[in-house]
């Protein structure tokens, strides 16, 4: 997890130049570092190729959208973070 | 081409089987409304609409791996370079590839050519989105038509 948040946390800071040591694992990606939807599709696309997944933001947003989940879920870093890694073992498996 | 209504591809040339890749072509006419004022006296091609016509074969691409059930809209420009000036009359290849579909978005460079020399080039980044109610679906399968794309291989509506 730790490893997964080093990068998911360089990926942000280069991309949406917020500086690095401002990002912990319980921020917010959207009320805490103020990432518009915009730049999060830099984000997922510099996450997709570093760990070779695809996130599923369109699920995500729908579930968000129909009150089955919160937005913490999936962009809290660390649970975003989680999220890769299961995305990463599902497609190891 | 038709610059003054965004109509910026005349042709799909091709697309390869594996939906990375798209050649379309464009000519540029003699006249429109756009040299009136880019500029007067010096009619060249502006560079928003080349990046515009760049835009377009992306899309057209992207309409062929989604089989057209969704419409990509463009978002982000990167890196975007115009070489040299276009002029009326000039002939343009464009090409699209795609880097990388992720969830409801699409990155691709792309770039044209002119009898071979690079003319402009950019990475693109498209939403990919329901087609939102209204007529604007069936106005593009019209394009669609208008610019030889190949809707029985990749149409299902």
């Amino acid at each position: 997890m730790s490893s997964t948040f080093d990068t998911v946390a360089n990926i942000i800071a280069e991309t949406c130049d917020i500086p690095r040591d401002t990002i912990t694992p319980d921020s917010h990606a959207i009320d805490d570092l103020g990432i518009d939807s915009l730049d999060f599709l830099d984000i997922a696309f510099a996450i997709d190729k570093a760990f070779g997944i695809k996130l599923p933001l369109e699920q995500w947003t729908q579930e968000v959208n129909d009150g089955k989940a919160t937005t913490e879920q999936y962009f809290v870093l660390k649970n975003l973070c989680a999220r890769i890694d299961e995305l990463v073992a599902a497609k190891a498996a | 081409m038709r610059p003054e209504v965004f109509k910026m591809i005349d042709r799909v040339v091709a697309i390869d089987p594996s939906l990375q890749k798209i050649h379309c072509q464009g000519m540029v006419p003699e006249e429109s409304s756009i040299f009136e004022g880019h500029f007067p006296g010096y009619p060249i091609m502006p560079g928003v609409l080349l990046i515009e016509a760049m835009a377009q074969t992306t899309g057209w691409l992207v309409l062929a791996r989604n089989r057209f059930e969704k419409m990509p809209f463009l978002a982000t420009v990167k890196e975007a370079k115009l070489r040299t000036f276009v002029l009326p009359g000039q002939n343009l290849d464009l090409y699209s590839e795609i880097l990388h579909e992720g969830s409801g978005f699409v990155v691709a460079k792309t770039n044209a050519t002119l009898e071979g020399k690079p003319i402009c080039s950019a990475e693109l980044t498209f939403r990919v989105l329901p087609w939102p109610e209204g007529k604007m679906k069936p106005v593009v399968m019209k394009v669609a038509e208008y610019v030889s794309f190949p809707l029985a291989d990749f149409a299902d509506a």
